[in-house]
């Protein structure tokens, strides 16, 4: 039995080092990789997944870590996917989301895995997607996807989960000009964490302002909860939203196939991109003119965007 | 297909003593070397550290250690590595461990101690230069 293989049948298994392994390969894009997505991809689609995001400093580790629990007690398996950054400078990465996480490593019932976000941009990695469909199909309940610190534009998460918590907390600046940009829209449910701090209440009357004033219809109107996840205050009603937007999502479900498919949409649509565009360049490569037209660019005779329309258009010409 | 595998590197810290300097130092001199680098905080029990290497699919781990107990400790997370079958895995350790211990942790199948004063430059290059195969 080759290795691919018997990581594959793993992974259907559940078993956490051929999950650990599976997600590599696709971190690291091998051959493999590919194969392992494929094989897999008919046994996803029965976890629920739940996307938290918000700024830095939030406290999303620590509400991750007592969620998990109140899903434990709750008796489902949980998997965490928690991305940090990638220097863009050295291409290294400090994950530490863990250390707040640290005391369920030993519970069979949940899988963490840190990943660098590798310079991709969102607030996600690009292996992101592809490793939550190898804790789905691994048969984990409920799959947490921590975003890296997340600011304006950090969206990418609303196409890989079905529900999503924007975490904010009193007193991190200027904070209701992130919500108003980007932000608002993705949230299902938002979080106003460290709630017991004295100017928590303005916070949440903010945000349910700029609430009121989002008359999108969507059939579901975005709670605003409050919690203090050191001590644990407010996480079971978080999780109970979280469970009712879940049932809100499956009584629905024209909507449910719309977004579906308009996720799965996107998908093939960045998977076709991806491989032309590679593809091309490297057959662009192997041929003179690129080299020739990438030294014109260093002497200035002609600019990039102008060479590119000059290698395409000979090359679909033919 | 560009296949772009990274060094993942595990800095825990076995036993009770709360002195986490030093692998802080470290952790980040190896992210500026450009590997990820996963740190779980104070206090880990070999189990924990057994289990994140494991889900966190690791090619190399750092042990900081300066309490003392690591004649006790170390033994036990070699063997949980291996009940794991996480025998590919680097061990090195670094803190304040003595001479003459060196060799019996060296047997256990930890690849190199690092004392006091090591460069983390010292470090970086043992890292590169004895990185474990991967198939």
């Amino acid at each position: 039995m080759t290795k691919t293989l018997e990581i594959i049948q793993g992974v259907l298994a559940g078993n956490p080092r051929s999950i650990a392994r599976a997600i590599t390969h696709i971190e690291n894009n091998t051959a493999d990789a590919s194969r392992i997505v494929a094989s897999i991809y008919s046994h996803t689609g029965k976890a629920n997944i739940v996307g938290i995001t918000g700024a830095g400093g939030a406290g999303k580790s620590t509400l991750i870590e007592k969620i998990i629990r109140e899903y434990r007690r709750r008796n489902k398996t949980v998997g965490v996917v928690a991305v940090d950054p990638t220097s863009p400078f050295t291409g290294g990465a400090f994950l530490g989301d863990r250390i707040r996480m640290q005391e369920l490593t030993m519970d069979q019932g949940v899988f963490i895995r840190s990943m660098a976000s590798r310079n991709y941009l969102g607030g996600i990695a690009k292996a992101t997607k592809d490793a939550v469909k190898v804790l789905d199909a691994s048969g984990k309940d409920i799959i947490l996807v921590e975003t890296v610190g997340a600011g304006q534009s950090e969206v990418e998460i609303i196409k890989v989960a079905h529900t999503v918590v924007v975490v904010h907390a009193p007193g991190l600046g200027d904070e209701i000009q992130a919500i108003k940009a980007g932000m608002m829209e993705i949230a299902d449910v938002f979080v106003v964490n460290k709630g017991d701090r004295e100017n928590a209440n303005k916070t949440i009357m903010d945000i349910q302002t700029i609430m009121q004033m989002d008359n999108k219809e969507k059939g579901w109107k975005a709670p605003v909860l409050r919690t203090v996840a050191l001590t644990g205050e407010g996480i079971s009603e978080l999780v109970e939203k979280l469970e009712e937007h879940r049932r809100f999502l499956e009584g629905n479900d024209e909507q449910r196939m719309a977004s579906l498919r308009a996720k799965v949409e996107m998908e093939l649509a960045e998977a076709i991109k991806e491989k032309t565009t590679s593809r091309i360049v490297e057959e662009l490569k192997k041929e003179g003119e690129f080299e020739e037209l990438l030294r014109r660019i260093l002497r200035k005779e002609i600019d990039p965007s102008s060479a590119a329309d000059k290698l395409l258009q000979e090359k679909l010409r033919k | 297909m560009q296949n772009v595998r990274k060094i993942r590197v595990l800095i825990a810290k076995p036993g009770l003593d709360s002195h986490d300097r030093g692998a802080k130092v470290v952790a980040r001199a190896l992210r500026d070397a450009g590997m990820e680098v996963i740190y779980t905080g104070l206090r880990q029990t070999p189990e924990q550290i057994a289990e994140t290497a494991l889900q966190e699919d690791v090619d190399v781990i750092g042990l900081s250690i300066l309490s003392g107990a690591h004649k006790t400790l170390f033994p036990r997370i070699m063997e949980l590595l291996k009940k794991r079958g996480l025998t590919d895995v680097m061990v090195f350790a670094g803190g304040i461990i003595p001479e003459e211990d060196v060799p019996q942790l060296k047997k256990l199948g930890v690849k190199e101690v690092f004392g006091p004063g090591t460069t983390t430059e010292a470090i970086i290059k043992y890292v590169f230069d004895n990185l474990p195969e991967r198939t």
